[in-house]
Formats: C-alpha cells, sequence, structure tokens
C-alpha cells in the first residue's frame, strides 16, 4: 500500500456488465458496414461462377484462342436502323445470320460462356442462339458516360466557382441548397422528365431520329450528377485557405483572377475526385437509362442512336431470367463489373486524390 | 490592357453566375412542368383510391401505402444499425485508428455502390440464400421466403440508406459539446451511461435528421427494389412481409415505358410523379430546416 492508500485493485476499473456489453456491442455493429460490403462483393461474384463453370468442356486455355479468332469478325450492323424503343430488340434476333461460335459452343445444350463469348460485339441474350457479347453494353455506357459529364463537369464546376468565389454570402445562402435540391430528385422523376420531355424538345432543338438515345439519357444522367460534381467541388474550393487568396489579393490581383489562378488551381485534385464520383453515379445509374436511352444494344459513336448501359440491361433484364441460366450469370458477372469499376473510382477518388489536395495545401507540392 | 482583363474577368463571372442560375432553373423548369402536367389529377381522391380499368384510371393508394409501409420496414432496420456506427466512430475509435478509418472507408463505399448492386445483392443474399435458407430450414423446401417482398426489398433498401445515417448522426453527435460529456465523466458516471444519458439525447434531432434524409433517399430509389419485391399491380395491399407491394417510383417506371397506354395516362403518370417529389421535398426540408437548427446551436 503506497502513501495515498491506492493499491492496485482498488485503481483497477470496476467490472461493469452493462459496460462490457454495450462497448461489445457497439463495436460489433459498427463494422457491419465492412462487412456489407464484403457480402456483396461475395455474393455478386458467387452468382456469376456457374457461367464459367459449366462441365466437361474447354479450359482457359481455348478461350485464349477463341479470343484471337473473334478479332476479326465483321460486324453484322445493316438490319439495325428501325429498332423500336422499347426492350422488343430480341425478337428480330431471329433474322440474324446466324454467327459460327467454333466448334466449342455450338452443341446445343451447352451454354456455358466463354471470354470470347463475352467480347463478342452482339448481346442478344433471349434467341435460339443466344449471344452475350458485352462489347455494344460497354460502347454504350461508356458513350453515355462522357456525354453526360462533358455536360454536366463544366456547369457543376463554374455554379460550384460561383458559390464558392464571387457570390455574396447572402446569395450563396440561397444558391447552394437550391442546387443541392436537385440531389434530392429521385432518379426515377429524372428518367420520366427526359423520357416525356426533354426528349421532345431536344429532338425538335436538334432534328435527329431517334427519340431516345444517348444524347438524351445524357444530358438527363449530366442532371443526376451536377449535384455531386458541385457539392464536392465547392467544398473542395472553400477548403483553400484564406490566406492564398489574401496573399493573391494583397499582391494586387483582383478577385476572379485570384479565383482563376489561386483558388482553383489549389483546388484541382478535389474537383477530380468529383468529377471521378460523377462519372461513377453516371456509370450505375440505371432508371434513367432505362427511360431514356432507348435501350438498343448498338456500336456507334453517333451520340443521337439509341444505347443500351450496363446497368440498364441489369434492370431490364433481371425480373425475366430463369434463376441460375446462363443468362442470369452473365447479368450478375455485369454486376460485379460495374461494382469493381464503382469501387476502384471510389478508391482512387479517396486515397489518391484526397492525399494529393491534403498535401498541396500543406505546401508539400507546388 | 487593363480592358481586356476586365472582359475577362466579366466572361468568367458572368459564366459562373449564368451555370449557377441555370441549374436553379432547370429545377424550377421541372417542378413547373410536373405540376402543370399533374394538377387536372391530382385529388384527394386520386391519393386514397385504388388504380382501376387495368391501370388507367382510378388512384394510387396501394403505392402511396406499399412505400410508407417500405420505408417504415427500411427504416426500423437501418437507423438503430447506423446510430450505433455513427456512436462507434465518434465515442469509442480514435481517429486515427486503422478500424475507424476502414469504417468510414466501407461508408463512403457503400455510398457509392450503384442502386441496382443492392438490386442484384438483395437477389443473391436476402432472396436466395437467406430466404432460401429459411425455406428450407423452417418449411421443408416449401416456397415462402426465397422469392421478391416487402420485407427484402425494406432490407436491400436499409443497406443503400444505411450511410446516410451514419453521416448525419455523426454530425449531430459531434456537435454535443465536449464539456457535458467530460462533466459526466467527472461525476463518476461510466463512458455507456454518458452516452446513454448526455450523447444520445443531444443528438436526437441528428438522429431524427438522418431518418428523414434515408426516408426521402429510400422512397424515391427504385433500382434496389425492381426484383426484389415490388410489383406492377395488385388487387389487395400487402398484409404479410412476405407479400409483394406496390411502390410509387416503379408506378412511374412502368406506367412510363410498359404500360399498354403511355400516352392516355399521362395525366396519371404526372400526378404520381408530383406526389413522389413533394413527398421527397417535403422531408428534405424538414431535415434542412433540423439541421439549420442544430448548426445555429453549435455556433452560440
Amino acid at each position: 500500500m503506497n502513501q495515498h492508500g491506492f493499491t492496485k485493485e482498488s485503481l483497477r476499473k470496476k467490472f461493469r456488465l452493462s459496460e462490457y456489453l454495450s462497448q461489445r456491442i457497439i463495436t460489433g455493429v459498427a463494422f457491419l458496414s465492412i462487412t456489407i460490403i464484403v457480402l456483396i462483393f461475395f455474393f455478386v461474384f458467387k452468382e456469376t461462377i456457374p457461367v464459367f463453370q459449366q462441365p466437361d468442356k474447354g479450359s482457359a486455355i481455348d478461350s485464349e484462342e477463341l479470343v484471337q479468332e473473334q478479332y476479326g469478325v465483321f460486324a453484322e450492323s445493316e438490319e439495325e436502323d428501325d429498332r423500336p424503343e422499347v426492350y422488343g430488340m430480341e425478337l428480330d434476333s431471329a433474322l440474324m445470320g446466324s454467327r459460327d461460335y467454333g466448334a466449342d459452343a455450338s452443341t446445343a445444350e451447352d451454354e456455358r460462356v466463354t471470354v470470347s463469348d463475352l467480347l463478342g460485339d452482339q448481346w442478344y441474350p433471349v434467341s435460339s442462339n443466344p449471344r452475350y457479347g458485352l462489347i455494344p453494353l460497354f460502347v454504350g455506357t461508356i458513350k453515355i458516360t462522357i456525354i453526360s459529364i462533358l455536360f454536366a463537369a463544366p456547369i457543376a464546376i463554374l455554379a460550384a466557382l460561383f458559390s464558392a468565389a464571387f457570390a455574396p454570402t447572402w446569395m450563396r445562402e440561397w444558391v447552394k441548397p437550391a442546387i443541392e435540391l436537385l440531389a434530392g430528385f429521385p432518379s426515377v422523376v429524372i428518367g420520366f422528365f427526359a423520357l416525356m420531355v426533354m426528349a421532345t424538345v431536344l429532338q425538335e432543338l436538334f432534328g435527329y431520329e431517334t427519340r431516345l438515345n444517348a444524347f438524351v439519357g445524357g444530358i438527363a444522367m449530366g442532371l443526376a450528377a451536377i449535384p455531386i460534381i458541385f457539392t464536392i467541388t465547392e467544398d473542395a474550393l472553400t477548403a483553400i485557405p484564406g490566406t492564398y487568396k489574401e496573399a493573391s489579393l494583397a499582391l494586387g490581383a483582383t478577385k476572379w483572377q485570384t479565383a482563376l489562378f489561386v483558388t482553383l488551381p489549389a483546388a484541382t485534385p478535389g474537383i477530380f475526385a468529383a468529377i471521378l464520383l460523377g462519372i461513377g453515379r453516371v456509370f450505375g445509374e440505371t432508371m434513367i437509362a432505362l427511360m431514356a436511352t432507348g435501350n438498343a444494344a448498338l456500336i456507334s459513336a453517333n451520340p443521337f442512336e439509341s444505347v443500351r448501359t450496363l446497368a440498364a440491361t441489369i434492370g431490364a433484364e433481371m425480373a425475366e431470367v430463369v434463376f441460375g441460366d446462363t443468362h442470369y450469370g452473365v447479368l450478375f458477372l455485369i454486376g460485379s463489373l460495374l461494382f469493381v469499376f464503382t469501387f476502384t473510382l471510389n478508391a482512387l477518388a479517396e486515397f489518391y486524390v484526397k492525399g494529393r489536395l491534403m498535401k498541396r495545401i500543406q505546401g508539400k507540392i507546388s | 490592357m487593363n480592358r481586356r482583363r476586365n472582359i475577362t474577368g466579366g466572361i468568367l463571372v458572368g459564366a459562373s453566375a449564368f451555370s449557377a442560375i441555370s441549374i436553379i432553373a432547370i429545377i424550377v423548369v421541372i417542378l413547373v412542368i410536373v405540376v402543370i402536367g399533374a394538377k387536372d389529377t391530382l385529388s384527394w381522391e386520386f391519393i386514397t383510391a385504388f388504380p382501376e380499368n387495368g391501370m388507367t384510371e382510378g388512384g394510387i393508394f396501394p403505392a402511396i401505402y406499399g412505400t410508407a409501409l417500405m420505408v417504415i420496414i427500411m427504416s426500423v432496420a437501418a437507423v438503430p444499425f447506423g446510430t450505433i456506427t455513427a456512436l462507434y466512430l465518434t465515442e469509442y475509435a480514435s481517429e486515427k485508428s486503422v478500424i475507424a478509418q476502414t469504417i468510414r472507408f466501407a461508408v463512403r463505399t457503400l455510398a457509392t455502390v450503384p442502386a441496382i448492386i443492392f438490386g442484384l445483392f438483395g437477389l443473391g443474399f436476402f432472396i436466395k440464400f437467406v430466404g432460401g435458407g429459411m425455406d428450407s430450414f423452417f418449411l421443408g423446401g416449401e416456397l415462402k421466403w426465397a422469392q421478391p417482398n416487402i420485407l427484402w426489398a425494406s432490407l436491400t433498401m436499409s443497406l443503400l440508406t444505411l450511410p446516410v445515417v451514419i453521416v448525419s448522426v455523426e454530425e449531430a453527435i459531434r456537435t454535443v459539446p465536449r464539456e457535458l460529456r467530460e462533466a459526466s465523466l467527472a461525476l463518476g458516471a461510466t463512458k455507456w451511461q454518458t452516452i446513454k444519458k448526455i450523447v444520445i439525447p443531444g443528438s436526437l434531432s441528428g438522429i431524427m435528421t438522418g431518418t428523414i434524409l434515408a426516408i426521402s433517399r429510400g422512397a424515391g430509389e427504385v433500382a434496389p427494389i425492381l426484383f426484389t419485391g415490388a410489383a406492377y399491380y395488385l388487387a389487395t395491399l400487402p398484409t404479410s412481409l412476405s407479400d409483394q407491394f406496390m411502390n410509387l417510383g416503379y408506378h412511374i417506371y412502368i406506367m412510363s415505358t410498359q404500360s399498354a397506354d403511355v400516352d392516355g395516362t399521362m395525366s396519371i403518370q404526372y400526378a404520381t410523379t408530383l406526389v413522389l417529389l413533394l413527398l421527397t421535398f417535403l422531408l428534405n426540408f424538414v431535415a434542412i430546416i433540423i439541421r439549420a437548427r442544430i448548426r445555429r446551436r453549435v455556433k452560440a
């Protein structure tokens, strides 16, 4: 016993069941988010495995060989002109010249999908000779992503610059929440608006043929991406230390020069992150794609033709597939690809970009 | 020289102001067009009546009811778990610990996962794995839970809204002054007692904001429930957790893309859209007001 009368015993925290339990439970529940991510990875991937695991045929090697052969195949795209806007396109696949997939895939009951099948340029999952080429879906998704980011990023970044640098305080307090109101629009509402109003107006304005196309869908998805890009850019701009601006102003630069040559460059990593997250949003957007893009799986560079995106394909077809068959597995495969892609984008935005932003603000990178 | 600078500056300021104003203008245009399209149809009867005549007439009551039921079940699942996660992040974990950072990363990832992926996950995990397991375990293989229903749809939606709850509760917990916690601990209260008596009551409004925002988000999302429980048309309201349900957003989607008579039901579609918009806006608005109050309290 020492002079204060404390013992090792008396200093030890009294064991209380409620304390112990609450700490354990709270810690346990906090891991739920991590668990969910892992479970999503696991279960979405798990459903795709059967696609590659049909019995007895082939190996990784001969699918490699098939990829080689496949590249030279010419596209049979002449008869794709007057496609209806709905999902009816599976019907006319019977009209198409049937393509020789090589000896491997031609047996009727063998539904195994090889890597080369997935790299094919036709998406006809529901036909007597189903084809699961993902290339048109990728082309459609990338096309629409480019259109919507080209539309959304400049507007959102300029609006953020206005809100962060030019607007007087009272106006900023109105502008910011008003723009963020757009984030509260359900995507089905934006899709509905695009389908009913924008499609018609834009068609009259530009005079193209197909009413629902990549352009309409891209603009509509841009509306969904604007609030994300705006908010993150605005945060990045306001996070730039006041000393930067004060130094610039003290050297005689005007307000807009400071904004354009000091604040904006300093915030570029944050703006980059904003665009990445905007891309992630557009890439995975389902309802707008389903409603406003026309949903025809075409390969073309023309922005005024219908497209079918990866996410919309899942949304349109999953309800009608037989659980466990090849089509079902391929849809889950598309889901896995989407998940991996958005996960990567998010991780990139998180670690690389934010790290750079912090370093730059602290003056470690010029 | 000076004049050219002024012109450049004027263009920059003008372009940025124009961008901000045009975004707001787009919002206003959408609202106005939806209101105009809906004004002839939207009535008390429209909200309280069942669809009739193959959904070409009548109201949308089952869709409102189904949406409400879904967001309630969703909140019951998402709010407690989200609140507890926020408590862990603020009260137990140290800011720099690897665990806390991993959890934060997971939460942010969860917030950026496309909605349709949650739908796939709901199908693969809840319906096939959990539901299938329940059927073979309790019912001996009889098909009851291994199919889309309101429970699985709500749980799928709760995963999507979990980050919303976590973020706003965390923000609210951080506004509880440290002095209050320290006073409580100095009086001999334990950590759990402090959380129970000081932290949670102090952040109740934040928990409410989180719940409201989650509901507003969940009410508007369609992709996760496309194949986990939403139904095209049901003659009766869902009475058990294993029933399917009608949903406002899904109703809009179906009516505008797959109904037999898209043009004839146009005003019904607009009115449904307006109801959904009003619902989500109203909820967002309430959340913004509560949040502004919290922030004012912090400043004071």
